[in-house]
């Protein structure tokens, strides 16, 4: 019977996932996603909220983020919570890739993700146009309800991992040059403004 | 190529950086041996201690409050020289403003210091309505006054939590939180939002507070005190607190009033100068208030002075809920408030005025203000200059932690390095405010 | 006293400046004129002292604005700091502003405060666009026009003629799309995002920019050449130069 517990491990027999490969990918998983250790990259009022989720009435520990870890080389989650100016695009990208693998990214709140309220010069338009995100959680700031949504999905989302898929925590090269590890049309692309944003040029009356 | 190679695994480095810039002594190869070529002498020859560290805090350090880069010259453990950078978190707020309609302004001004949303939504207002030429209505100014005096308490409560973090001590923080969430539960029983409230409006509040809403009030007026004794009373006479914060980062009031500081920094250095009182908005001379003084300037002063602060708004959020007086919470100004909706959705007239206002927006008459409030950080002031139109000019934001912050230098030097974090978390600083 | 709240009468009562009752104690000030408010004594008295240098004086919702001439500014503002009688001694904000209307030239803006009088005073000096923005710095008075002239500078491109280290102070040191409060600079920036983000991506997090850091950090052989030539000759203009190309 297919069920939604997605502790377990769905075993196709025409994919030749041998028993014991599954038991250690359950393992491995059960093991990783009960104890991510967050990474709080918090710039702004999410960060507070992200206090907030780890003070006593909402309680991050007891998803297995005990210990909030201010060094990216002992993290295992970037939680960016808060909107990321340009000026801090490099500092982000710098402890994304401090990070060891396997590393996930959540990417808290509409700033982070978008650019949020702050189409302009100054802010990154979401910043998986600079590191790869695993989890958007939206919101502005989002309730320490909906953060912990966020992380239960990452948390289920590390459950299906495979050990045998070779691409997954494979480190983001990005290109020499530019930087940018997704095509620039792309970005320009994303961060087009739509809705409310395309009149923010008319500062007309 | 062989001859670079062995040079290469003689040093176990190649020489060049990740971007093959040069590292510190270049080498070149000559014949099969390495040597380091000097560059040639500039005529600016830099000052080189050889005893002294260049260390970087931050922008991303879990003390710093925020993004906030220190670099710092160390002489063993003692800071000899302070340069502080901010800028990482600088989104372009008031190039936004000049874009927005008034009202449309104010989501933002909760984004900006986000430990006092309610606070600069208020001080916001009292700007906007001195720019159009408009009062409030009693109950409004009531309201707000109980708005102020409680994001103090909230900006307060997170400053003194993550001071005794950043010092060492982690229970006063999760005690003092859920103080917080006490006040979370008020506000999004009031304006739906915890942190981002947008709970005023130019001309009156987002909403009249709902029934029973008061009487949450009280008892959080009830129990808070006992809260704050319990967390104040584990740090303020703990040696170890005082020994860490006694002496520390002292400013002398000539320094700071010269240097702009605003708030418990300028006031723990013996300065009274507080704007409810001096410049006095909301009616803030009718209630029965002391502001504390310190003596010293040092980091203890300051975190006496703010404690005693919380105290006094409880004392005022008393006097408040007890004179808060009925009537209508916004004024019967048509050009500036939108109608109820209930006639919006059903009225001709109304829709159309409804529809005028959002679309186009109120405008003020052309002209500029500053009117400045206390806000837990200091003296916080919104200028605006208008041109007639519904959109400001210019929305400039006097951030009293931009210019709190400004003094560190003076204030860390000859300190140790751990003194550093403590006097940091002194100035209560809040990036979003100092960056905009 | 509470002042009434009837919006409609537009009662002109006190000046948003000097507010208090009849014992001298300060109050919340009623409904404020538009203009046409007492004006702030210092405002006669800088007019006696400077003469011509005093452009023009207004009253707008109660608060006095001193308009001066760009040479005077720092002699006045010496000068109000000094002379006991006027004691402004607190100084609030440095800040500019740029018009809509493209003639009307820009305006560099003090907020001063005398704490003990309870006085406060706006003085402005108007700087003609097709000119260099300059004006001097009050860094010498007041030392915390230190960051508020540096982030004047950063957003508007306005020179504080005297401050010793005047850089970019919310952007990065190379940023180079211009003035970001000018109004021909567009809300969403010259450049287009993915540029944007490579640049910004091309800023070292860990360089150190101004002169007193690289005079003890390690960082300042591994500049480029260029770079530590125009430092050493402490050559700022060429910098200035690049971010100025958008101006008109």
């Amino acid at each position: 019977m297919p069920t939604n517990d997605a502790r377990l491990v769905t075993v196709d027999p025409a994919a030749q996932d041998g028993w014991v490969a599954t038991r250690l990918d359950f393992l491995v998983n059960w093991a990783r996603a009960g104890s991510l250790w967050p990474m709080p990259f918090g710039t702004a009022c999410c960060a507070i909220e992200f206090m907030a989720t780890a003070a006593s009435r909402f309680d991050l520990a007891r998803f297995g983020m005990e210990r909030l870890s201010y060094s990216p080389r002992q993290a295992d989650v970037l939680i960016c919570a808060g909107r990321v100016p340009l000026k801090l695009a490099p500092v982000l990208r710098r402890i994304y890739q401090q990070m060891p693998q396997p590393k996930w990214v959540i990417s808290m709140g509409a700033c982070a993700s978008t650019g949020g309220m702050f189409d302009n010069y100054a802010v990154v338009q979401g910043i998986d146009t600079i590191i790869p995100v695993d989890v958007y959680v939206p919101g502005c700031p989002p309730r320490p309800e909906a953060l912990i949504h966020g992380i239960i999905m990452l948390q289920k989302k590390v459950m299906q991992e495979r050990l045998k898929d070779r691409e997954l925590h494979v480190e983001m090269e990005p290109d020499p040059t530019s930087q940018l590890y997704i095509p620039p049309s792309r970005i320009d692309e994303l961060s087009e403004p739509f809705g409310n944003s395309v009149h923010q040029t008319r500062s007309a009356p | 190529m062989s001859r670079m190679r062995t040079i290469e695994m003689a040093l176990g480095t190649s020489g060049v950086d990740s971007r093959g810039n040069p590292l510190r002594a270049p080498l070149v190869a000559q014949g099969d041996r390495a040597i380091a070529v000097d560059t040639p002498p500039l005529a600016f020859e830099p000052e080189l201690d050889a005893d002294h560290m260049l260390i970087n805090i931050g922008p991303q350090h879990p003390a710093t409050h925020g993004v906030l880069r220190l670099v710092l010259e160390l002489d063993g453990e003692t800071v000899v020289r302070c340069i502080p950078h901010i800028g990482y978190l600088h989104c372009g707020f008031e190039k936004i403003g000049e874009y927005r309609q008034y009202n449309q302004i104010i989501p933002w001004t909760d984004r900006e210091d986000y430990l006092n949303s309610p606070g600069n939504n208020v001080a916001f207002v009292l700007g906007a309505e001195r720019l159009f030429g408009v009062g409030m209505t009693d109950r409004c100014k009531v309201l707000r006054v109980i708005l102020m005096e409680l994001s103090r308490i909230m900006s307060h409560v997170v400053w003194l939590g993550t001071t005794s973090v950043d010092i060492g001590a982690f229970t006063p923080f999760l005690w003092l939180y859920q103080e917080r969430e006490n006040i979370y539960n008020l506000l999004e029983g009031w304006v739906g939002a915890r942190l981002t409230t947008t709970a005023t409006r130019v001309g009156g509040m987002a909403a009249d507070i709902p029934d029973g809403w008061l009487d949450g009030l009280k008892a959080f007026i009830k129990g808070f005190p006992k809260t704050l004794e319990e967390s104040v009373g584990m740090l303020e006479t703990n040696a170890i607190w005082a020994g860490r914060t006694v002496g520390l980062g002292a400013i002398s009031a000539a320094d700071a009033v010269n240097a702009g500081l605003s708030g418990p920094m300028v006031r723990a250095s013996g300065v009274a100068y507080d704007v409810r009182k001096d410049f006095p908005y909301l009616d803030y001379e009718t209630y029965d208030f002391d502001v504390p003084v310190g003596s010293q300037g040092d980091v203890y002063d300051r975190f006496l002075v703010r404690v005693e602060e919380m105290r006094q708004s409880i004392r005022i959020l008393e006097q408040a809920v007890r004179r808060l007086p009925g009537g209508p919470v916004n004024i019967d100004d048509p050009r500036i408030i939108l109608p109820p909706k209930h006639k919006a959705t059903s009225d001709m007239e109304s829709m159309i005025h409804h529809f005028k206002l959002v679309m186009e927006g109120p405008r003020p008459p052309a002209g500029e203000c500053y009117v400045p409030v206390e806000s837990p950080k200091g003296e916080k002031g919104y200028y605006f200059v208008s041109d007639g139109t519904a959109k400001p000019v210019r929305w400039r934001i006097r951030p009293p932690s931009f210019v709190n912050l400004s003094a560190i230098p003076k204030m860390v030097e000859g300190h140790l390095l751990s003194d550093v974090i403590a006097i940091n978390a002194s100035i209560d600083i809040v990036m979003g405010e100092i960056d905009r | 006293m509470t002042a009434p709240s009837d919006a409609t009468a537009l009662a002109p009562i006190l000046s948003a400046a000097v507010a208090e009752d009849s014992n001298g104690s300060p109050i919340t000030p009623g409904l404020i004129a538009h203009r046409g408010g007492p004006v702030n004594g210092t405002a006669d008295t800088l007019a006696v002292q400077f003469g011509e240098a005093v452009l023009r004086t207004e009253v707008v919702w109660g608060e006095t604005t001193v308009y001066l001439r760009a040479d005077m500014l720092h002699a006045a503002v010496r000068w109000l700091h000094d002379t006991p009688s006027e004691r402004y001694d607190y100084l609030v904000d440095i800040t500019a502003v740029e018009y809509r209307d493209a003639d009307r030239p820009l305006e560099v803006v003090w907020h001063l405060r005398a704490l003990q009088r309870r006085r406060f005073l706006r003085l402005k000096v108007e700087l003609v666009k097709r000119q260099p923005l300059v004006v001097d710095s009050i860094i010498d008075i007041y030392s915390g026009a230190d960051w508020l002239e540096r982030e004047c500078y950063d957003m508007f491109g306005i020179r504080f003629d005297g401050h010793p280290d005047l850089r970019r102070i919310l952007m990065w040191d190379t940023y180079r799309e211009g003035f970001p409060l000018r109004k021909d600079f567009p809300l969403r920036g010259r450049f287009s995002r993915a540029e944007q983000l490579k640049q910004a991506l091309a800023a070292d997090p860990e360089a150190r920019y101004s002169v007193n850091e690289l005079s003890i950090a390690e960082a300042f052989d591994s500049l480029p050449e260029d770079m530590k030539r125009r430092i050493a000759a402490r050559d700022e203009t060429a910098r200035d130069n690049a971010a100025a190309e958008f101006d008109a």
